[in-house]
């Protein structure tokens, strides 16, 4: 029988292990720290964080495929219900809204209620060009790219920057056929 | 670029009334997040000594932070005065915040005065991390250690705080002591001020 897929991830995030939502933000606030100092440059720091985020996705893909009972999602619209429903809040315990699809159903929008990662956040003057939050793009590129689907990921809407939510627009450029594993027997 | 495009409205951290702090993630969320913490500063260091100071310069600013804000929350704004008073706050209020549990044990060290030991049979940051034998001592722990010295010296307590492995009998695992040595700072000043009272 065919294990099905939860539609949300709550009954996961309350079974798993936890630990306080204030020691990961000063956490996250302490690396964004280090590396404005390290970087000087936004920009650097933007990548950087992004590229954190994607190290992270890439290994994040296999937790959620294992305690998710997630199987293959039919089409990019499941995939980004299941990433907004299922994955945020495994692991964050926040849930997202999928939204502004366009018509050929490649683009859409995750939008935040909550994030966890801003509390006690406010930008400085100097540091406006900073999307704060880039490691969660990082992530969620990371983590698809693992299950052959090539994404690109942008930030629309920043509070931190005065918007009224956290808006993340996910692209799907090109789903990567698989491959057979030839090299399965080395 | 002033006037250009729609005025937003930017919200002042200030003015959020404080959360109660029961906000949870996963320990998993965590977990990545550290690792990464750890492997990038890997990348900008070349030994371990270096290592372990950038990991506690990270815990430090974590640990300036969470004075303040649970000064703010559980105490009425009181901020301690006492050593001993201060060593509960961390060894109670701070852990049981941060990490869900009161720590296993807080001692004074038998051969020094101004030592304490903070123990944690398996802290934290080090449950999903193994050393490599050729990184030899390096503890993780350094980042806890971090946030003790960044409480203890935004609280007037300047000290110098380490972390060790100490091994068990019988277990696999060593435990993590966190070692706290006081600055002496604060005698100097007391004979000062005694000094001074004599000139007068």
């Amino acid at each position: 029988m065919p294990a099905v897929a939860p539609r949300s991830g709550e009954a996961i995030f309350a079974s798993a292990e936890r630990v306080n939502a204030e020691l990961f933000t000063l956490t996250y606030g302490a690396i964004v720290r280090q590396l404005i100092t390290d970087l000087e440059e936004v920009d650097e720091v933007n990548k950087q964080l992004d590229q954190m985020g994607y190290n992270i996705g890439v290994r994040l893909i296999d937790e959620f495929l294992a305690k998710s009972n997630v199987s293959r999602c039919v089409d990019f619209k499941e995939t980004a219900e299941v990433i907004a429903k299922v994955g945020f809040k495994m692991f964050l315990g926040v849930s997202a809204t999928v939204t502004n699809w366009d018509a050929e159903g490649t683009t859409c929008s995750l939008v935040l209620e909550d994030n966890p990662l801003v509390d006690f956040v406010e930008l400085p003057d100097t540091c406006q060009g900073l999307h704060y939050c880039n490691v969660l793009n990082g992530v969620v590129r990371g983590a698809l790219e693992m299950v052959s689907m090539k994404t690109e990921v942008t930030w629309i809407r920043d509070m931190l920057r005065g918007d009224d939510a956290y808006e993340l627009q996910v692209k799907l450029l090109k789903q990567i056929p698989e491959e057979y594993p030839y090299k399965d027997d080395e | 670029m002033i006037g250009v495009g729609k005025i937003k409205q930017y919200s002042n951290v200030l003015d959020k009334p404080l959360s109660k702090g029961k906000q949870e993630v996963s320990l998993s969320a965590f977990a990545f997040l550290f690792s990464e913490l750890v492997q990038y500063n890997q990348t900008q260091v070349d030994n371990i000594a270096e290592l372990e100071r950038r990991l506690e310069d990270a815990g430090y600013s974590v640990g300036a932070r969470v004075l303040e804000l649970l000064c703010h929350r559980d105490k009425g704004n009181r901020r301690e005065t006492r050593l001993l008073g201060i060593l509960s706050f961390v060894h109670s209020t701070v852990w049981k915040v941060l990490f869900g549990k009161v720590a296993d044990s807080l001692e004074k060290g038998t051969e020094h005065e101004d030592e304490y030991m903070i123990s944690e049979k398996e802290l934290l940051v080090n449950r999903f991390i193994s050393i490599p034998k050729d990184m030899g001592t390096f503890n993780c722990g350094a980042f806890v250690a971090g946030i003790v010295r960044g409480v203890l010296d935004s609280a007037g307590f300047p000290a110098v705080v380490t972390a060790h492995f100490v091994p068990v009998e019988g277990q696999l695992r060593p435990r993590t002591t966190i070692l706290i040595k006081f600055a002496e700072e604060d005698r100097a000043i007391n004979i000062n001020i005694k000094a001074k009272l004599k000139d007068a």
